[in-house]
């Protein structure tokens, strides 16, 4: 009963392509997996408007929206019919074909990134042998669809916005990456199925999710703030700050494509959490062994939710960062310490079991992250922001 | 052959004469793009799974990235007033019209004695990792101070100089 | 046609594309645009003649690939920096216009 519970969806699917003959069966079953990813997601996006802007307007002592349904509930129906129904507005000057391309790439993109992770036992599209760089390769080509739009405008807020949405994507991809090279170190497999599996072991009714080790905790903090910056999220939101450039490279889309970009964003911070809590969060693992029984996709889905409040919190928060503090922040201080992270993961993989390589390795990290705070913060490269002109 | 070879051929050879001839030099960096991209996707019809999306990770996430920065920092997205095309066009274009045809007879002359079809090699990304730290692990160590050297030699090439007043 | 006669055929004609485009552009970022575009075929080539060769398990031309993508990334960098160096320099990206020795 459990077992059928937790793989309910993939039964449901072999069923139905048990009805089809062969060769027709594969292509409907294939078809079923990415309607049901192009289905999902988009419903987890309608879900999660309504929350950010009800739990914002919470943290800014406002209700938030309340009149459409009860509770506001249906607040992303309205919006999905005021963004359909609005004239859909292509400037004069603007290059009509790059202009039309940006947001169809951008969510094709996005939507292909979801192809590889699991998101319950025996749920992923495919399980491909290179499926993190898979991932990586595609949330590279986001990059350009973003500069597509900003500079098919013709606007200076939208090239400007663009400009500084690549610039940052570009130098946060590498903290980025590196964080989860770690993971690949230790798990020894480039494929998100294997390295979900690696860590659905308990020790004492605990899981062995990475975040648990010295090095997986390291990677996952540096992980969570490049991916916080490559979905543009705030304090990382300066190629949109509205008090600086309007909306940034969609100031000039309307309609429909404005409702794509918006689509675009939160999907790409969706398949940023999964990935996250792919690779150190355990995947669709339960957080306790006793805790089995309950289907796996519930896990993982609530897990990815998690992190989105956190997201939502986060922007509830803090303030946004100056272009160059972003920049410092990425190359001074993200990127050396991934690198001693990268280090230390490799020490970690050659200790040997033992409580000592938990001391060295927590050591190792602790000592720098104080070091390199201490002596940067020092130097006032990152430290309280001064106001020059507002005091 | 397949269709879908032809199709992704297709796209290549499209992008990349659309790279070459367009006008706006933008353009041009975004049809190179589709031929990139073209170009990986007939990586992974070859089965090179590694291969094909390192290219989409190099050369669509930064290459295609470098070069419209450079187009926006060089003011190129504004057509230039002599045309595109350098003087010595047509040797050039007689140039290229040569070496592809030497090229393509000899393919077509050798296309006998190539081996006609053969099976799928299983090569992991685990296969590729294990050759690359041991029988090429002196080119990766190569390659890796090329690339530093390179990232060192780009930003001092393009910094702004000490008492350089723009 | 075998498949490899393809894909050689098809990596003969971007080559010769990205040769024109290296020959027959003025503007500096363009040319090394023709110049990518000829790497990425000789790559189609060697991933081509791996993929039917005699012995793809012991992966030389994907070696070779991988590691030509990898200085192709290099020669990008540099070649742009140096493009930008001269702008600044120059006002122009204009080959033609490129004709002095002198600073």
């Amino acid at each position: 009963m459990i077992n059928t519970l937790d793989q309910i969806f993939v039964l449901l699917k072999h069923w139905i392509v048990g009805l089809l003959p062969g060769s027709l069966g594969a292509f409907v079953g294939i078809l079923l997996s990415v309607a049901a990813i192009v289905a999902v997601f988009p419903g987890l996006f309608a879900l999660t408007t309504v929350l950010e802007r009800k739990g914002l307007g919470r943290m800014q002592n406002r209700i938030g929206p309340n009149r459409t349904g009860p509770y506001g509930i249906l607040q992303p129906v309205a919006d999905g019919i005021k963004s359909l129904t609005k004239e859909d507005i292509v400037p004069v000057s603007a290059d009509a074909a790059v202009h039309f391309l940006a947001p169809l790439v951008l969510v094709v993109v996005v939507f292909m990134g979801f192809s590889v992770l699991p998101m319950g036992r025996n749920m992923q599209l495919v399980d491909m042998d290179a499926g993190l760089l898979f991932f990586f390769a595609i949330g590279a080509s986001t990059e350009l669809s973003i500069f597509m739009a900003g500079w098919s405008s013709r606007n200076k807020y939208s090239l400007l916005g663009a400009m500084r949405a690549v610039a940052q994507m570009i130098s946060y991809e590498v903290p980025l990456l590196m964080s989860s090279v770690a993971v690949v170190m230790i798990t020894g497999s480039l494929s998100l199925v294997k390295i979900v599996e690696a860590q659905n072991q308990y020790t004492w009714g605990l899981p062995h999710w990475y975040i648990f080790t010295p090095w997986g905790c390291a990677a996952f903090v540096m992980f969570a703030i490049a991916a916080t910056a490559e979905t543009n999220r705030s304090p990382f939101d300066l190629p949109e700050g509205e008090s600086e450039l309007v909306a940034g490279y969609f100031t000039e889309y309307s309609g429909f494509k404005f409702a794509l970009f918006f689509l675009g964003e939160y999907l790409g911070m969706f398949s940023m959490s999964g990935l996250g809590t792919t690779l150190f969060l355990g995947g669709w693992s339960a957080p306790l062994a006793v805790l089995n029984s309950v289907p796996s996709w519930i896990w993982f889905f609530s897990k990815v939710m998690l992190s989105i409040c956190v997201l939502i919190w986060l922007r509830g928060t803090l303030p946004r960062l100056r272009q160059d503090q972003l920049m410092n922040f990425a190359w001074k201080f993200v990127l050396p310490m991934t690198l001693l992270n990268l280090f230390v993961a490799a020490l970690w993989r050659f200790m040997g079991d033992g409580l000592l390589r938990w001391i060295v390795c927590s050591a190792i990290l602790l000592g720098a992250y104080v070091v390199v705070g201490r002596t940067e913060m020092r130097r006032k490269q990152y430290g309280p922001r001064s106001y020059r002109y507002a005091e | 052959m397949t269709i879908v070879f032809w199709i992704l051929a297709a796209l290549t050879v499209a992008g990349g004469l659309a790279a070459v001839t367009l006008r706006n030099t933008v353009h041009c960096a975004l049809a190179v793009t589709a031929a990139f991209a073209g170009l990986a996707l007939l990586f992974l019809q070859l089965d090179a799974q590694f291969a094909g999306f390192a290219q989409i990770l190099v050369y669509i996430g930064a290459v295609a990235i470098l070069v419209v920065f450079a187009i926006l920092l060089t003011r190129g997205s504004e057509t230039a007033e002599h045309g595109v095309f350098s003087r010595t066009w047509l040797a050039g274009l007689v140039i290229a019209a040569a070496v592809f045809a030497v090229l393509g007879w000899a393919v077509l002359r050798s296309a006998d004695t190539l081996s006609p079809e053969a099976a799928a090699p299983a090569v992991a990304v685990k296969d590729i990792g294990n050759a690359l730290v041991t029988r090429y692990v002196l080119p990766l160590e190569i390659v890796a101070l090329l690339l530093t050297a390179a990232m060192v030699g780009a930003v001092i090439v393009a910094m702004h100089e000490k008492g350089d007043t723009k | 046609m075998t498949p490899l006669a393809g894909y050689l055929l098809v990596a003969a004609l971007v080559f010769a594309i990205g040769l024109a485009g290296a020959l027959t552009r003025r503007n500096a970022i363009l040319v090394l645009i023709g110049i990518e575009l000829m790497l990425n075929a000789a790559n189609l080539n060697l991933i081509a003649f791996w993929r039917y060769g005699a012995h793809p398990e012991a992966l030389t031309g994907m070696m070779f690939a991988v590691f030509s993508i990898a200085v192709a990334a290099a020669e990008a960098a540099v070649g742009l920096g140096l493009v930008i160096s001269i702008y600044r320099h120059l006002r122009t990206a204009d080959l033609d216009k490129m004709n002095r020795m002198k600073g």
